[in-house]
């Protein structure tokens, strides 16, 4: 019971020095989460494009990134980069590592979406003289972005317990923070217990809202 | 629900260039060629019905002369203009879509399923062609999808969400959205065949106020008496081909072909067992 005793002793610290750490953790989800929304909304949009080149870089792209896993792709950024002389930060080689792997699984993501509109919607908006362009705009990806938001949502609160991996390339994220506390005191299991409470802290609030958006989105779906 | 008479529209059909030519028209689905060179002039003003069995080419026919369907060969002129296409050289080529979406804005067009679109407003709805395709100023908009949408007798459903609506309603919604582009052409794609019986009626009102105003219309459409009273003539079609055109009432109780006799005695009896 020693080691709980110190534990409680030094919880102030450990609580302080691990939300530096998920502060770092939400960086990386928020901003990988962002760099995969855009471009995975690029890359639906590029497959299905009339151009087949345009459509098989696409698809490569989406396939590639989803049969190299997400660990390989961080090292590949932060020490492949760096040998040829584009030294990243370990903070934006995460980002970037998981924004372009996002960017597959969300691709795909919209794809569905898109694919999940009524074939009438698009010729709706061609009776009314909208091009192919305006009916994409206006018409299908309003409808395709709210059904794809409740998938979107699960794959940002995944993408916050896998912004641990960043740990491999030393993004001062929680797991990051929590190696080092444990190193400092060996209390590895009241650690790693509070690093799990602070996951499920921002887990928690993040699926709630997940959950509103998906309620609020369904609004005139139908129909 | 509101009909207001009628607002002096006169029925134009003097000028002798026909307002949609037809010429030729053929469509393959793969091996199948469900539209068989169809010729077909309809002139200003003109309200033509398409009746025949289903999958006699009707909607196909319709969907033609906007383009929804590229036609296998045949052209389709409209305003005596190539429609859908340029011409080359003597040959024949698609248009840009731009040039395409431009020639569409003109034609209105209401389907079966109304294909409203569920994440906007009523008035949203009526309001995105003027908006997004017109450029017109989003007050004038509002203003002009307020007064169609009183026309169709829905005035107070402006903040409503398709999905709340009855399918007459949105039918009704449908036409409004489709007359808020200022179409010199309307199609209905069997706009009352998806509706509770009890709402036919409220939609074919509608329809009827339009013809009444001069517009010009051509309709696929399953009910017979509707279409004998405000067609200037009616098509009868079976099998991709125009099998017989004429006026109403000689095409309903006079028909010369034993397939139109066959269809209608089918059709307008009721008979118990069915």
């Amino acid at each position: 019971m020693t080691g709980w005793r110190h534990f409680f002793a030094i919880l102030p610290d450990c609580i302080l020095v691990l939300l530096g750490g998920a502060v770092t953790t939400i960086e990386i989800t928020l901003g990988g989460l962002l760099v995969a929304l855009i471009l995975g909304l690029v890359i639906a949009l590029l497959r299905r494009s009339s151009f087949r080149a345009v459509t098989a870089l696409a698809v490569a792209y989406v396939e590639v990134f989803r049969c190299v896993p997400v660990l390989t792709q961080l090292f590949v950024i932060y020490f492949g980069l760096g040998q040829i002389g584009l030294r990243l930060s370990p903070l934006p080689a995460a980002i970037i590592g998981f924004g372009l792997n996002g960017a597959a699984y969300l691709a795909e993501i919209y794809r569905s979406g898109i694919e999940s509109v009524p074939r009438g919607q698009s010729e709706a908006g061609s009776s009314i003289g909208m091009t192919k362009h305006q009916t994409m705009v206006w018409i299908i990806l309003p409808q395709a972005i709210r059904v794809s938001l409740p998938p979107i949502g699960n794959y940002g609160v995944g993408l916050l317990k896998d912004s641990s991996i960043a740990v491999a390339i030393a993004a001062p994220e929680i797991t990051f923070d929590a190696t080092n506390l444990i190193n400092q005191t060996y209390l590895s299991t009241q650690i790693y217990l509070l690093m799990a409470l602070l996951y499920i802290g921002m887990s928690l609030p993040l699926s709630h809202l997940v959950r509103r958006l998906e309620r609020r989105s369904r609004r005139g779906v139908r129909a | 629900m509101a009909v207001t008479t009628s607002q002096g529209g006169k029925e134009d059909l003097s000028t002798g260039l026909p307002l949609v030519r037809m010429s030729g028209v053929c469509k393959d689905f793969g091996p199948l060629r469900v539209l068989d060179s169809i010729n077909l002039d309809v002139a200003r003003g003109e309200k033509i019905s398409l009746i025949g069995p289903s999958g006699s080419g009707k909607t196909t026919l319709l969907r033609c002369i906007n383009h929804l369907e590229q036609p296998t060969a045949g052209h389709v002129y409209v305003d005596g203009k190539l429609f859908g296409e340029r011409q080359v050289d003597g040959r024949y080529l698609p248009l840009r879509d731009s040039e395409m979406a431009r020639m569409r804005s003109t034609i209105g067009m209401v389907f079966q399923s109304f294909n409203l679109f569920p994440h906007l407003t009523v008035l949203q709805n009526i309001g995105l062609g003027p908006l997004k395709v017109l450029r017109q100023p989003r007050r004038e908009v509002e203003a002009v999808s307020a007064e169609l949408l009183a026309k169709v007798g829905l005035g107070d459903k402006r903040d409503a969400f398709p999905e709340q609506l009855s399918g007459g309603q949105r039918q009704r919604v449908a036409i409004a959205r489709a007359l808020a582009m200022q179409p010199r052409l309307m199609l209905f794609d069997e706009a009352t065949s998806a509706l509770d019986p009890e709402l036919v009626g409220e939609v074919l009102n509608v329809m009827r106020q339009l013809a009444l105003e001069g517009m010009t219309m051509i309709i696929v459409t399953h009910e017979m008496g509707f279409a004998e009273e405000i067609s200037d003539r009616v098509v009868f079609m079976d099998k991709g081909a125009i099998v017989e055109i004429g006026d109403p009432k000689t095409l309903f109780h006079q028909p010369q072909n034993a397939r139109t006799q066959s269809f209608l005695s089918a059709v307008l009896q009721k008979k118990p067992f069915q």
